[in-house]
């Protein structure tokens, strides 16, 4: 069984405050264009584009830490940016304490930096190799006009280092970035982090570049630095076990959208999305005992620029219905994963029933008809897709493909597949449990009529 | 274990304190100080060779016996084209003048000149490749190609132009030789500084400046120029050692510095052709031996420089590691005692 | 028992530096059986990824190595890899030692076609192959990684991540090397495609009778995928053993910190070890680990421990089992030598990785 981890001990300081909102995001869209080939650059039209965040709604409130969880391509660190302005959002607003920042300018954007700030992952490429810890922890406070003198500079650098932990502080004010470990470079991006006083702190995936046996300390510190200043995070990373110890709430994305949405514990005790249940079962743990074989999603995430129909995550779902998106490069899939485990011969043999099995790659094909191989008519392939569908049935467990095929029929010469019309799933409330989930399985009863 | 304690009592401030306002160039300073071998010796030759052109240069007045357009000392005039001898030791040219007196003079025209261009072409390039590089768009694009229309011109007759075209104006100085020299290095600062800033731009701690709230300019001040400048010392030392063979180009094609202004070791050259004819040797000799070793100083100054700082061009030095002998762990089997709990000695 | 396809004795790896020789691998000792797969876990700096190539003989020039790496092939007699030329050596990676890295992007070369890589290592080891047989052998080794065969003439750059380490999976496969080693393969890849590379990894010592030294920092992974596992330490390996022994009763002190500063789905509460892992230029005396030892004793700081066989086979270099093995070693640890040792608790927080 899970345990709950103690993340009311760890917000404590902030309890009070809990509940105003900090930051809202609303329609959220951050989309990146694409520039196509040659012609294309010359023509200077985009190649389309890349939906890196599609649509977020969330609210963040004061002294919470909401994890912003999946794989890479997710969308994660793009959201996680546009949070505090330092990508532009193509669609929607963003506002913190009830101001839009999407709408204002690197200009009027920079005197709200202070109090929104980012840690990045590499803590040895977010300091400047060639400026000492003073200058480098301080220049926050230069940039704001925040002291008055040298002294009180220097006061301020001391107490931001001592506490991150850089004790005594002496011995690192004249050090370069070079000179420290991989963990004190982390202490001091921390440290320049919160010398300005802010409010709401981004840090993408702050310890995936560190040691195991120091990641722990990182991360009690940033418990730490939370309760003293009254921070609020967004914690941005790939890694489930950290955000489950770490997290008040957690956000799961796939392909640029929020896929379940809700408090730490429940979402782990309790995962809706059958791509959590899946991130939650490939987390490998150090305990032979509960290293059980399992089940894990075929394929990689897919492509940004062309995502799948539908649910983005249904060609790798087991338990994807009807309605999810399927479409013809999902048989291309079917047929090329069937093949691989064929003998070459008899792969070959299956091949040949088809003219031209890469015709199948395109996207948003929602029928598709299929030109029969040389000396095979229509009716040859759809007799075989139709033994395909017969094999699956009995096979445990069952291939979701088969569901999403309405009809196969011959139609002037080919074999016309025809799917059942796609359905986006929109983030719905579970009721008594507070998490949002984004799939079809479970809308509540009666809503199922949608676009 | 060092690395365990606390130091105690008073800590002493960090030796690197002091140079915090140029961190990169501690990086400079350190990879030359553990330069060895070829690269450690061009190093030191260059520097030593490029140490005399500067003492030569800069105490040219003491060093020549006359100066550099004297043609006659104790009322009466020197010898024309006078072989060398006691009271001229490198002889006398067509128009009564030392040698000796030109050639140490002509250094300090070469490095005055030099000092100019490097500096002229380092500031604009520089400044002009961190704008173009940190802001990119359109202002880059026509930099660049400005830029690379200045760079594929045959740096001679871009200089030539130049130098026509600056003479109007300043008429034919110093400072004109110096600036028709500048507008041929500047394309090598601007490319050079441009393609650093590029890459560092994308650095995260430029970005982690932005998000900072720093204003462009400081993020340029502050974040790209001290670790774009890193590769100026070299293209300067090489590009010195060009500047005095550019001059003296100039001056051989009459186009430099007027005679009447300074010495200049190409102007002797074009002058001394008709004497190395009539087997006068001197005259083209000693003009041309110390343009060659001026060259030759800076050239090895900055290829030694281009060794040790350029990452791709450094090699670790090798120290061969004697292993002592070894000796083995002991090994203890524990007895298997089916009655004692485990758990006691873990704990 | 069966005879080890691999068996390191006494490996000492060292590099020279200005400051003197770097002891990244000082004296280790281990063997990996045919079939079987040995994580290799340990902090960065603990010499883990030195050891994988010490293995190999892809010591840079300038390293000193000396001990004995016997591989065996089946069948055949064994022989002692260290001092060998690097011809010989060279004849070897492929067809009898196999390589995995951490970064499959940088080894692929991105002009060459998948198919040209195979054709390139196939030709390599086994000279006048005809084509027929080796695209068949390709074909085959993409098939077992679930690579269509539609992409057997692609570029590197065509694939994702995690295509790609399957593709260097394969083609360390394809020239059947009955010893592997795979420095951390999963480290770029993300949380599922590095469950389904494990998974993999873990199956191969079942379909192939491949043995497998898997390097790593993640001990989950070593969890998953391991019989054996040996735990480094500043050069030293301080715990080996049974992966399920180890892992459920861990010995040796640093395993156990290890094991407990793991953040893992179960983890409840935040820990850590004290201090950074030593300069291996100076390191400590007596055990190694002793300044971060939380059980650490005065003896610990000057007699180097012996290494302890416990009956459950584990091996493990710590005196707190060896004076439970053998009282009478405590005499060695000289007069108080069994007081706890007080200095962890000066270690300053910053002083760490």
């Amino acid at each position: 069984m899970l345990t709950k981890p103690d993340i009311e001990e760890s917000g404590e300081g902030a309890a009070g405050d809990v509940g105003e909102a900090l930051v809202e995001a609303s329609g959220l869209e951050v989309h990146f264009g694409l520039r196509g080939g040659l012609l294309g650059r010359f023509s200077g039209r985009a190649a389309g584009a890349v939906r890196a965040v599609d649509g977020i709604d969330l609210t963040l409130r004061k002294g919470e830490v909401l994890g912003l969880v999946g794989e890479s391509g997710s969308g994660k660190t793009t959201l996680g940016r546009t949070l505090i302005g330092l990508t532009k959002a193509t669609a929607g607003t963003v506002r913190y304490r009830g101001q839009d920042i999407t709408a204002l300018g690197e200009r009027g954007l920079r005197p709200l930096r202070r109090r929104l700030q980012m840690v990045f992952q590499d803590p040895h490429a977010s300091l400047n190799p060639a400026m000492d810890i003073r200058t480098a922890v301080g220049h926050p406070l230069r940039i704001h006009q925040l002291v008055a003198d040298e002294q009180e500079y220097e006061a301020r650098v001391v107490d931001a280092l001592e506490r991150v932990g850089l004790t005594p502080p002496e011995r690192y004010l004249g050090k370069f970035p070079g000179d420290l470990s991989g963990g004190q470079k982390q202490r001091a991006v921390l440290a320049r982090a919160i010398i300005a006083e802010p409010e709401l702190l981004v840090a993408d995936e702050p310890i995936s570049m560190l040691d195991m046996s120091v990641r722990a300390k990182i991360l009690q510190l940033m418990l730490d630095l939370k309760r003293d200043l009254d921070l609020t995070y967004v914690y941005v990373t790939h890694d489930l076990a950290s955000a489950k110890f770490f997290c008040d709430t957690i956000a799961i994305m796939y392909l640029g959208r929020i896929v379940e949405y809700g408090p730490t514990a429940e979402v782990f005790a309790n995962p809706q999305h059958p791509y959590t249940e899946a991130l939650l079962a490939a987390i490998p743990e150090p305990d032979p005992e509960r290293a059980l074989p399992r089940e894990l999603p075929r394929g990689e995430i897919p492509d940004a620029a062309r995502p799948p129909m539908g649910c983005a995550f249904h060609p790798r779902c087991p338990v994807a219905v009807e309605a999810c998106g399927w479409e013809a490069r999902d048989l291309r899939t079917l047929l090329e994963n069937r093949w691989l485990e064929l003998a070459p011969e008899a792969a070959t043999r299956e091949k040949s029933l088809f003219a031209d099995v890469e015709s199948l790659a395109v996207d948003g094909l929602s029928t598709v008809a299929i030109a029969p191989g040389r000396g095979h008519s229509p009716e040859d392939v759809l007799e075989y897709l139709r033994h395909l569908r017969e094999e699956a049935s009995q096979a445990e467990p069952r291939e979701p493909f088969w569901r999403g095929v309405v009809s196969m029929h011959a139609e002037s010469g080919r074999a016309v597949v025809e799917f059942a019309p796609p359905r986006d799933p929109r983030l719905s409330l579970i009721p008594a449990t507070g998490v949002q989930v984004a799939c079809h399985l479970r809308e509540p009863v009666g809503s199922t009529t949608g676009t | 274990m060092a690395t365990t304690t606390l130091p105690t009592g008073p800590i002493e401030p960090d030796a690197s304190a002091k140079g915090t306002r140029f961190g990169g160039l501690r990086r400079i300073t350190a990879a030359i100080r553990e330069a060895r071998g070829v690269p450690r010796f061009m190093l030191w030759a260059g520097a030593v060779i490029s140490a005399l052109f500067v003492i030569t240069a800069v105490f040219a007045p003491l060093i020549a016996p006359y100066s550099f357009d004297t043609y006659r000392s104790g009322g009466h005039n020197f010898p024309k084209q006078g072989s060398p001898d006691g009271d001229h030791w490198f002889g006398t040219t067509v128009q009564s003048l030392d040698v000796l007196s030109r050639t140490v003079y002509g250094a300090r025209t070469a490095l005055e000149v030099m000092l100019l261009a490097v500096v002229f072409s380092l500031i604009l390039g520089v400044l002009l490749g961190l704008v173009a590089g940190y802001f990119g768009g359109w202002l880059d694009r026509i930099l660049v190609l400005v830029m690379d229309a200045l760079f594929a011109f045959p740096y001679l007759l871009l200089a030539i132009v130049a130098g026509f075209v600056f003479s109007g104006i300043a008429g034919g100085g110093v400072v004109t030789a110096a600036l028709s020299i500048t507008v041929v290095y500047i394309p090598q600062y601007f490319r050079v500084v441009r393609a650093s800033a590029l890459s560092a731009r994308e650095a995260t701690f430029v970005e982690a400046a932005r998000a900072m709230g720093a204003k462009p300019s400081v993020v340029i001040r502050k974040y790209l120029f001290g670790n774009v400048i890193q590769s100026v010392p070299v293209i300067t030392t090489m590009n010195a050692a060009d500047g005095i063979g550019t001059l003296a180009g100039l001056g051989f094609l009459g186009l430099g510095i007027q005679p009447t202004q300074a010495a200049e070791w190409g102007y002797d050259l074009d002058r001394a052709i008709d004497d190395a004819n009539a087997g006068m040797w001197w005259t083209s000799l000693y003009p041309g031996l110390a343009m060659v070793i001026a060259i030759l100083g800076f050239t090895l100054l900055g290829e030694g420089l281009n060794d040790v700082l350029n990452p791709t061009m450094r090699r670790r030095r090798i120290s061969k590691v004697l292993l002592p002998a070894h000796t083995r762990r002991r090994t203890v089997t524990a007895p298997a005692l089916p009655d004692v709990p485990e758990g006691e000695a873990v704990k | 028992m069966t005879e080890p396809v691999l068996s390191v004795r006494d490996l000492r790896v060292w590099y020279g530096t200005d400051r003197g020789p770097v002891r990244a691998v000082d004296g280790v000792t281990f063997d990996v059986r045919p079939g079987e797969t040995l994580g290799l876990v340990g902090e960065s700096g603990c010499g883990k990824s030195t050891l994988g190539r010490g293995v190999l003989g892809l010591t840079p020039p300038a390293a000193a190595v000396d001990g004995e790496v016997v591989l065996r092939s089946p069948g055949g007699a064994g022989r002692n890899l260290v001092g060998l030329p690097a011809k010989e050596i060279q004849r070897l990676r492929g067809p009898e030692l196999g390589l995995i890295f951490q970064e499959p992007m940088t080894r692929l070369n991105p002009l060459m076609r998948i198919s040209q890589h195979f054709e390139e290592a196939l030709r390599a080891h086994h000279k006048g192959l005809p084509k027929q047989e080796i695209k068949a052998r390709a074909l085959a080794a993409l098939r077992g990684m679930g690579i269509p065969e539609s992409r057997y003439g692609s570029y590197p750059h065509e694939f994702s991540g995690g295509m790609r380490q399957r593709i260097m999976i394969a083609l360390a496969l394809v020239l059947r090397p009955a010893f592997i080693v795979a420095d951390e393969p999963t480290t770029a890849l993300d949380v599922l495609v590095e469950a389904q590379i494990i998974k993999i990894l873990a199956d191969l010592r079942k379909n192939f009778d491949t043995s497998l030294v898997l390097i790593t920092h993640n001990l989950g992974i070593v969890a998953e995928a391991c019989d054996r596992v040996a735990v480094m330490y500043a050069g030293h390996i301080v715990e080996q053993g049974d992966a399920r022994e180890v892992f459920a009763n861990p010995q040796h002190p640093y395993t156990r910190e290890l094991l407990r500063s793991t953040i893992s789905l179960s983890t409840t509460g935040l820990h850590f070890i004290p201090g950074s892992p030593p300069d291996l230029v100076e390191p400590p005396q007596g055990c190694r680990f002793h300044p971060r030892c939380p059980v650490a004793m005065r003896g610990c700081a000057t007699v180097e421990p012996p290494e302890v066989v416990l009956p459950t086979g584990v091996v493990s270099a710590c005196w707190q089992q060896a004076i439970e093995a053998d009282p009478a070693l405590a005499d060695e640890l000289g007069p108080g030598g069994r007081e706890p040792l007080a200095a962890v608790k000066e270690i300053s927080v910053a002083d760490e990785a």
